[in-house]
């Protein structure tokens, strides 16, 4: 028999009892446009109540390692830009630091501070591009975003006219790096750099004080500080739970111990932290852009003794770490003395940063679900490799 | 007061949208491809291959050393050597690659290929606009196309092209004084040696 | 922070059927390890955990490696008769290695700022005893890398809360990143298969007059 609207209309199918507290399975992504890539869940609901999350990698699993011990150790190189695909510089610099620590290499001055530059210009357009996102995912759909873009653009030109390649931009070199910044360079990245401010000033003013991102990030995902560092969550997201960890300070890699910056913490953890954590990073990384810029000497940018080709380093393992922008990039390696590293491990910030996914989401509803989701920073490149 | 916030985001909307049409800072978009904007020096997208002289083939630099064959991460560089050895354009019996593939659907363009040659044979283009109606040959180049001349090389790098000029100009003179010195010492029979531009 | 012995030293104190073994690092790094046995690492990790002097609250990484088995050639010196004198001979012997799966964490503490520390534990095999005890009850962290672990190289980590693939599918057999994983011979298409590729490209799909076409190159 069938039933027409007429019929349903004037007679709604009752709602049965024996329906009410059973959880309803569904699947977000892997082509949601708020999981930042091919990223699933599994959530069940109960409503709109978040039960259950299960979230499913692999769509973008390339096996990036077993690729890495395949090829040179120059040959991994490229590879890494495509991990964290904002983040090439840092990832670049991560990895050089694990090889320059697996063979005792050296690096000269003009390196490190243009490695510094980089870094934090990388941190600048990966943070403004992830306010965008984020507020992408509330449903301010493109104008924050763009708004955000307009700036990455800039810095992705200046690395564009020094790398050759906007996001690909595989400029670092064990002991170096692979060509040198012209005056002209510096002196337009300095420009930028000083202009930023007044983008960062009108986007705060933009959000931050909104009524509707307020309600939308404040207490929603809370993440303790005790989970925080058991699950191993770095940068941010660890900060803006009120852990003062940055490897910047910790381990004092490079020369990051002659910057003067603060490192800014949150107090309750929750996505507006989150959120807000991004936004005072980068006035701290402008903070010691405009320092490296007044301090950048002269100077050789290579160590002459590394070899480009077959290039071997000593029997040996190193793990070496910097602070992504995303949070901890690790490059764990192990040597046999051949042209190929053993072992070649990346240690991906967004994909350890998953971990707690579940914990944070329980309890809220499906709409926030994509709120903390984005507040987490993922970039599925690196999570699935 | 709530309302205050999202009144001062509209605030900032509103100065953008209507300083789109008198600041250059707001509105950084250009219509391509009626507009395009310069490529800087540094940009690189594929690799070509250089020759000097005339002909294209003949005046490749190339010498099918293999080395950039090896060392390309995603192996997208196919090399076959010749069997015979045919002057270059100073003379000097060289081999030539007798094929010469690179296979732009899989090259990543991280210019290893470029760092790794002796010869300064191989350099990043900057040509991007690539699209073809077919998926596979239709994007693998070969030696024919691959072949570019000195002065296209100084057209798109002209500072880089330059260096390398000067360098290459060098290591000619130095081989040359070299030899000379060589003949020099053999100084019976006046044969002098070829000088090479 | 106290060095790796006085480490060892003091986990064998607290846990006294546990048996370190210190593994040196030759490479200009100089970054030895803790190899914990494996029915013993838990409670040895925990020690490192809680222990107020160090307190390795954050395990930044853990991860898989593969040992296969190999063989070793050693070199004595042996004194031998030779034509009725007596003279030092180089004597080679040659031992085959069992080879191992191995998992590496590497500890920080982020109360007091140091680090690293890396313990490692082996498994018995590559083949069928490949169980090791699983650190997630002591670091949360390692819970989605030991299962990464779990999927490429094959390692069963007991006690572990959800161990299922998880960047391979579920249906998926083998563990790619051990060093003696055979790629499946279901090639994408490749405009200029050449060599080996060719071949098995050929072999595995028979009709395909486009490769025939590729074939005369050289």
């Amino acid at each position: 028999m069938s039933v027409g609207f007429q019929e349903l209309a004037a007679a709604p199918p009752p709602m049965t009892s024996r329906l009410e507290g059973e959880l309803l399975e569904i699947s977000m992504g892997p082509q949601h446009p708020s999981t930042h890539g091919v990223f699933r869940m599994n959530v069940a609901l109960e409503g709109e109540i978040v039960r259950k999350l299960k979230p499913v990698f692999g769509y973008l699993h390339r096996n990036h390692e077993k690729i890495g011990e395949n090829t040179s150790y120059l040959g991994s190189m490229p590879y890494t830009d495509r991990l964290d695909y904002f983040c090439s510089m840092t990832n670049n610099w991560a990895y050089a630091l694990s090889v320059e620590k697996l063979a005792g290499i050296e690096v000269p001055e003009r390196a490190e501070y243009l490695r510094v530059i980089l870094a934090e210009l990388t941190r600048l357009q990966n943070h403004a591009s992830l306010l965008g996102f984020l507020l992408s995912d509330m449903g301010a759909w493109g104008t924050p975003l763009m708004y955000a873009f307009r700036e990455r653009e800039k810095i992705l030109d200046l690395f564009e006219s020094l790398s050759g390649s906007r996001m690909m931009c595989d400029f670092m070199r064990f002991g170096g790096c692979r060509v040198d910044a012209s005056e002209e360079w510096l002196g337009r990245a300095r420009k930028i750099a000083e202009a930023f401010p007044k983008f960062l000033d009108e986007f705060e003013q933009l959000i931050l004080s909104n009524e509707i991102v307020i309600m939308r990030t404040q207490h929603v995902g809370k993440l303790s500080a005790e989970l925080a560092i058991n699950a191993g969550i770095t940068g941010p997201m660890l900060r803006a739970s009120g852990v003062n960890y940055d490897i910047r300070k910790v381990d004092g890699y490079g020369i990051y111990p002659r910057f003067k910056f603060r490192v800014p913490l949150g107090d309750h953890g929750d996505c507006y932290d989150r959120l807000m954590m991004r936004s005072l990073e980068m006035r701290e990384s402008l903070a010691i852009l405009k320092q490296a810029f007044a301090e950048i000497p002269a100077g050789p940018i290579t160590n002459p003794k590394v070899k480009i080709r077959a290039f071997k380093p000593p029997v040996g393992e190193a793990y070496g770490r910097i602070e992504g922008p995303k949070g901890e990039l690790g490059f764990y390696l192990i040597s046999d003395g051949s042209a190929s590293p053993y072992r070649y491990r990346v240690r991906p910030p967004s994909f350890i940063n998953l971990t707690i996914l579940e914990d944070l989401c329980l309890g809220h509803t499906v709409a926030d679900v994509m709120v903390i989701l984005g507040s987490i920073d993922i970039v599925m490149g690196e999570v699935d490799r | 007061m709530i309302g205050t916030g999202i009144l001062r985001g509209m605030a900032v909307t509103a100065k953008n949208f209507v300083g789109s049409y008198f600041d250059k800072e707001r509105l950084t978009t250009v219509q391509y491809p009626e507009e395009r904007i310069p490529l800087p020096e540094n940009s690189r997208n594929f690799p070509f291959l250089i020759f000097d002289g005339e002909d294209a083939q003949a005046g490749l630099r190339c010498v099918a050393c293999q080395i950039c064959e090896k060392e390309c991460p995603p192996q997208c560089i196919y090399i076959i050597k010749s069997k015979d050895k045919k002057p270059d354009y100073v003379g000097k019996p060289q081999f030539y690659p007798a094929i010469f593939d690179i296979d732009i659907s899989v090259c990543m363009s991280c210019q290893i290929c470029v760092e790794v040659c002796p010869f300064e044979a191989i350099k990043m283009d900057k040509v991007f606009e690539l699209s073809k109606r077919e998926r596979f040959d239709a994007l693998l180049m070969r030696k024919t196309e691959l072949a570019k001349s000195n002065e296209y090389y100084h057209e798109i790098h002209p500072i880089e092209a330059a260096e390398v000029d000067g360098n290459l100009a060098a290591a000619a003179a130095a081989a040359a004084a070299k030899k000379k010195a060589a003949a020099a010492v053999a100084a019976t029979s006046a044969v002098t040696p070829p000088t090479s531009s | 922070m106290e060095s790796l012995e006085e480490i060892k030293a003091r986990a064998e104190a607290v846990v006294p059927d546990a048996k370190i073994e210190i593994v040196l690092n030759p490479g200009p790094a100089n970054q030895p390890s803790l190899l914990l046995e494996a029915l013993s690492a838990l409670r040895v990790a925990r020690f490192l955990h809680d222990d107020p002097a160090l307190r390795l609250d954050f395990c930044s990484n853990a991860t898989g490696v593969d040992w296969l088995d190999r063989k070793v050639k050693t070199t004595r010196k042996v004194k031998k008769l030779v034509e009725g004198e007596e003279k030092e001979v180089d004597e080679t012997t040659e031992e085959s290695v069992p080879g191992y799966l191995e998992a590496v964490y590497h500890l920080y503490s982020m109360s007091h700022k140091h680090g690293p520390v890396i313990i490692r534990s082996r498994t018995v095999n590559r083949a069928d005893d490949v169980h090791l005890p699983s650190l997630t009850p002591v670091w949360r962290s390692a819970e989605m890398q030991e299962r990464e672990i779990f999927d490429l190289y094959g390692i069963h980590f007991d006690g572990h809360p959800d161990l299922r693939r998880i960047l391979m599918w579920d249906e998926f057999v083998d563990h790619p990143m051990r060093k003696d994983y055979v790629e499946p011979d279901d090639y994408e298409y490749e405009p200029t298969p050449h060599d080996e590729v060719l071949e098995r490209a050929k072999e595995h799909y028979p009709a395909r007059p486009e490769l025939e076409q590729l074939t005369p190159r050289e």
